[in-house]
């Protein structure tokens, strides 16, 4: 199976990763109002995140978009976004992605504080 | 490979010799091997399971590193690494794919290709829709051609994205010059067949004699639809071609392709996808015709598969059938389904899209089936 890029990230257990280079940028300036993003990541994603089945990344709270969030997704684990997101930052057919239980497919929507994210990668044809 | 003098310890030099099959499907990659005699085939696997893998292809150069292009229905494409000949496998850090404003989205990546002797570490790598990408690092980071991408041009010789094959429109047949690396040919699914002299700075069409008769204009200058463009091994100045509408032939500096199909069979017809040439002899090569009449069932004419061999450059052909199920097989080849090794008696293979893969190791005198019920087969190389 491939071997993905290693990522400096710490398990914290139950296949839950928190942290990342977001938190880690939040950390150098504490003065920046900093808020955490939980999201879920699909089984067909699991081997970029260790297998774990949740992430917690932290980032700026101002202009907190969703594609801000799934940057800094990206830059925990590295290679994850290419496969959620086209080269023209469109996601993907058959990718999905769940704001709080809604459906969210702009990368520019703004979200609140302690937001909930599910990414679901939908198994299709044979 | 297998012509080189043996080195090593005698368990070393076995393994330097075995024949490698790399069986890439709709369901992940697959291997076959075997010692040099070639009757006994251990299969393994398979490697990412579930993955569609369109191409893997050993460097020819190293015989260390692999590439595999792959992609899942449902996630964006890749291309994976290994440099131990398969034991572990790495993910391209940057994946080929188009520049950000361009509007093109690359589905998948459909060809792999070593570049010259003299540039270790170049790959091309050609995609879905017509996308040409280099790598300098061993297929680590891919970057585009503009050459050919951002071609003013490109539009018109390929169509639009939507256009082409029901797979998608492919870029494939990434063809090296052996004497020259600034030398390049490509084939394009629609597009036609083109080449460079400046290292994919600049681009010509080269299909003249080659029929296009599905368009309003059946010889144009492109459009054309070459299905498997090979060099020939030993005569880098003589060119294959099996397309939509026929068998070809170019020999260089010329530029005018010969229709080398007509010598097939009328019953069987020049129709297939692949086509690959002997490792030793530039007038030898081999070609799986399916059934291209009326909507194009693209199965064994009638349902009794046979490869064409020919020994002279395509004046003539020869069936070659013994060991293949005699009717009701109706296989289906794909364009990188088709293989030979380096033995100086050359081993030809070929995997279906039903599952089985085929070998010869008498120049395709006679036949037997080495694998079967493996998923849909998309490519099979020798490593």
């Amino acid at each position: 199976m491939p071997v993905r890029p290693s990522s400096s990230n710490l398990r914290s257990g139950n296949g839950v990763i928190e942290g990342g280079v977001a938190s880690r940028a939040a950390d150098q300036h504490a003065a920046v109002d900093v808020h955490t993003v939980r999201i879920d990541i699909p089984g067909p994603l699991r081997s970029y995140t260790r297998q774990a089945t949740r992430v917690t990344v932290a980032l700026p709270a101002r202009n907190l978009t969703l594609g801000r969030a799934l940057t800094a997704l990206e830059h925990a684990h590295p290679g994850i976004r290419f496969r959620i997101i086209d080269e023209q930052n469109r996601l993907r057919p058959h990718i999905q992605i769940f704001v709080n239980a809604a459906v969210e497919r702009n990368l520019e929507a703004q979200l609140s504080p302690g937001v909930q994210i599910m990414i679901v990668a939908a198994l299709s044809g044979g | 490979m297998i012509d080189a003098p043996p080195t090593g310890t005698p368990d070393a030099r076995t393994a330097a010799n075995n024949v490698r099959l790399l069986i890439a499907t709709r369901k992940g990659l697959w291997t076959l091997e075997s010692d040099p005699a070639r009757q006994t085939w251990k299969l393994a696997g398979p490697q990412f399971l579930g993955h569609i893998v369109h191409h893997a292809m050993v460097d020819s150069r190293t015989r260390r590193t692999m590439l595999a292009a792959a992609r899942t229905g449902h996630l964006g494409p890749t291309i994976f690494r290994s440099t131990d000949l398969g034991a572990t496998w790495q993910e391209a850090t940057q994946p080929p794919a188009f520049g950000l404003g361009s509007g093109r989205t690359v589905d998948h990546t459909f060809w792999l290709t070593p570049g010259h002797a003299s540039q270790p570490g170049v790959w091309y790598a050609g995609t879905s829709p017509q996308g040409l990408f280099r790598s300098e690092d061993d297929g680590a980071t891919w970057s585009g051609v503009a050459g050919f991408n951002s071609h003013p041009q490109r539009k018109a010789w390929c169509g639009g994205d939507q256009d082409g094959t029901p797979d998608g429109p492919k870029l494939h047949s990434i063809l090296i010059d052996p004497r020259d690396p600034h030398h390049m040919y490509i084939g394009m699914s629609s597009g036609g067949v083109f080449e460079s002299i400046d290292a994919g700075g600049e681009w010509r069409p080269l299909n003249r004699g080659v029929r296009a008769d599905f368009l309003p204009e059946p010889t144009p200058e492109f459009g054309h639809d070459p299905h498997c463009v090979r060099l020939a091994n030993g005569n880098p100045d003589r060119l294959y071609q099996q397309n939509h509408c026929g068998i070809y032939r170019l020999d260089r500096p010329g530029t005018q392709w010969r229709d080398i199909g007509a010598g097939m069979p009328q019953t069987v017809g020049a129709i297939g996808f692949p086509l690959v040439t002997h490792f030793h002899d530039p007038e030898t090569l081999w070609v799986f015709p399916m059934d291209g009449s009326d909507v194009w069932p693209r199965v064994s004419p009638g349902g009794e598969p046979a490869v064409y061999r020919s020994r002279d450059g395509g004046t003539t052909w020869q069936r070659q059938r013994e060991g293949m199920p005699p009717t009701q097989a109706w296989w289906t080849v794909k364009r990188q389904a088709m293989t030979v090794d380096r033995f100086p008696t050359a081993g030809v293979y070929f995997g279906t899209t039903s599952g089985e893969v085929w070998g010869s190791r008498d120049e395709g005198g006679t036949w037997k089936c080495l694998s079967a019920h493996l998923p849909q087969i998309y490519a099979v190389e020798t490593a």
